[in-house]
């Protein structure tokens, strides 16, 4: 993380960042001599690197889960429709809401309100006879996501050049707005709904043995899965509202820490966390420095990134057969 | 533990698949549940699990109806190994399988003590795959996982087993082991058995599903007569115990035409040849 933000369109030595940092927690020595130094460091790297990893912890966590839900190793935000909701909400106020001085809390608000609605919808087309069925899940989930998609691109064609611009940049997620003061939320949020996964990985573990077993093991198979359903909505919805859809993560990290230390839910959950976090916080800092001072989208660079990766370790891995 | 299954009618999609169903296992019984496919076996044993509600009527398991119970509190009484197989379970070893069957005597803030490592080694060695206890329970062969997923059943120290065809695929020697193993627990179990042979040997009660009624009931001998393995499987035969102990089901060559029936035990058939084919 320090050398996250250490590095970027001025870098920035890593004593003084330790010094910086140091200072700013623990009121630790003297404030920079240089201002501007303090300044970036303080009020810009910092907190755009605490959200990735606050970010990427999330993605991971509520991916893995997803998988264990619905039974389907592919299943990610994405494919259960979350992102496109949040992405519609996004789009909608950028292109149809009001002052820009509204957008930076419009925008976040409308997307974790649209991740929620398509939360709302899977869970209830999911349904049959009163029980939410994996398979139902994920095709309610994957219908539910093309209709968002189809909304969004419809409200984009409305949009000016400009607006679109914006609408691109938040589609493919970055974490460059990073300000103190979101911080808080999204990192609560991260936090106690990962505790509070990892405190169901016992039953996690048993929903693995399939519906039946895991009825015959003590699990109310469905209340269970309503639950998770509606922690990992929110999950996903605050990350995505502060962050855009950024795609992959969730999908690759699980399925990475499940290759090296094996699913069982009590560990997968907070190393995936823990990758997760890594892992954005060096695609970030790749997607600040490969075109300086420009900036690469993450949701570009975590698929360019990720895809080869996996797939070379699908490749190693025999297990997966 | 003693099982009491008291006029079940279960009905699903509003067809009903289970009609007036009664059947008891005294503590240590083991009771076999035959009949042909679609005859409501596993719907059966799904009420007894507490995966199914029934429509109308009562299971206890001991003195307490299971619907009256918490899940995880009828999921310590009674444990299953069911045809799911598994489910996905890639990347979970053995020994985390077998743990799996401690999770009815967690909650949310429960940690595994001295006492869940103890019955998950206590299991493991009993159905004797020690060998296997790191092995990714995917890499098992169906043999080995039918004795990981018995393993995981006690591991959960249940009163009651609840077995869905736990010797299919598998090959003669290997049935015999697991049969005998079941045995030596002591166990109440309640077998859904598609083997006819295998249910002789393993069970000291029978009952006979047929199109979601119990037909016959009882002493294995008094259960597989030839009338009811003609109007339930549509085979001739005839069940005797043979001079090594062993109850032996003796097929004819050819099965019942549509519609034929055969008479209970007619005169000419006790004499100990099969019956004949004709």
């Amino acid at each position: 993380m320090m050398v996250g933000i250490s590095i970027g369109a001025v870098n920035v030595p890593l004593g003084d960042v330790w010094r910086i940092v140091l200072h700013h927690v623990t009121g630790a020595g003297e404030a920079h001599s240089d201002p501007a130094l303090d300044q970036i460091v303080w009020n810009f790297r910092t907190p755009r690197v605490v959200l990735a990893a606050v970010v990427g912890a999330g993605l991971g966590v509520s991916g893995a889960v997803l998988q264990t839900v619905v039974s389907n190793p592919l299943a990610d935000p994405i494919v259960l429709g979350f992102s496109y909701g949040a992405t519609l909400g996004a789009v909608l106020v950028i292109t149809l809401g009001g002052g820009a001085a509204l957008a930076g809390l419009g925008v976040s608000a409308a997307a974790f309100l649209g991740a929620i609605a398509a939360g709302v919808l899977v869970f209830a087309l999911g349904q049959r006879r009163g029980r939410l069925a994996p398979t139902r899940l994920v095709l309610a989930g994957v219908a539910v996501g093309y209709v968002f998609l189809s909304a969004t691109s419809y409200v984009q064609l409305q949009a000016t050049p400009a607006e679109l611009r914006t609408v691109m940049f938040w589609m493919l997620g970055s974490v460059t707005g990073a300000q103190w003061s979101q911080l808080p939320t999204v990192t609560a949020v991260v936090l106690v709904t990962t505790t509070l996964l990892t405190l169901f990985g016992r039953r996690l573990n048993a929903l693995l043995a399939g519906d039946e077993s895991a009825t015959a093991l003590g699990v109310d198979v469905n209340r269970l899965r309503a639950v998770l359903l509606v922690l990992t909505a929110l999950l996903t919805g605050t990350v995505i509202a502060v962050a855009g859809s950024i795609g992959f993560v969730g999908l690759m990290i699980p399925h990475l820490v499940r290759l090296t230390t094996g699913a069982d839910h009590r560990r997968l959950l907070p190393l995936t966390a823990l990758l997760g976090a890594v892992y954005l916080v060096l695609v970030d800092l790749l997607s600040r420095t490969l075109n300086r001072p420009n900036e690469i989208p993450l949701g570009i660079l975590t698929a360019l990134l990720g895809a080869p990766f996996f797939l070379w370790l699908l490749r190693r891995n025999k297990g997966l057969d | 533990m003693k099982l009491t299954v008291d006029r079940l009618h279960v009905t699903l999609d509003r067809n009903p698949i289970l009609r007036d169903v009664s059947l008891q296992a005294r503590k240590g019984d083991i009771v076999g549940l035959v009949g042909p496919n679609g005859s409501g076996k596993s719907t059966l044993l799904r009420t007894v699990y507490r995966s199914l509600r029934p429509a109308d009527g009562v299971v206890r398991v001991g003195e307490d109806d299971v619907w009256a119970l918490s899940p995880r509190t009828a999921a310590r009484r009674t444990a299953a190994v069911l045809q799911d197989g598994g489910g996905n379970t890639t990347g979970l070893t053995v020994t985390e399988i077998v743990a799996l069957g401690r999770a009815p005597h967690h909650g949310l803030l429960g940690r595994d003590g001295a006492e869940d490592h103890r019955a998950v080694a206590d299991a493991v060695d009993r159905c004797g795959v020690r060998a296997l206890a790191d092995r990714d329970y995917a890499s098992l062969s169906g043999g080995e996982r039918q004795r990981v997923l018995l393993a995981r059943a006690l591991a959960q120290s249940p009163q009651l087993l609840v077995l869905d065809e736990l010797t299919n695929h598998l090959d003669i020697r290997a049935r015999f082991e697991l049969l005998d193993l079941i045995r030596t627990t002591g166990i109440t179990t309640l077998a859904v058995l598609h083997d006819l042979d295998l249910a002789a040997r393993l069970c000291d009660h029978l009952v006979v599903l047929h199109e979601g009624t119990v037909v016959a009931a009882g002493p294995v001998l008094d259960v597989l007569i030839p009338r009811i393995l003609g109007d339930v499987f549509g085979v001739r035969a005839r069940t005797e115990r043979h001079a090594d102990g062993v109850i032996r089901i003796t097929y004819a060559a050819d099965a019942l035409a549509d519609g034929e029936t055969t008479a209970d035990g007619p005169p000419e058939h006790r004499d100990g040849r099969p019956p004949t084919g004709t």
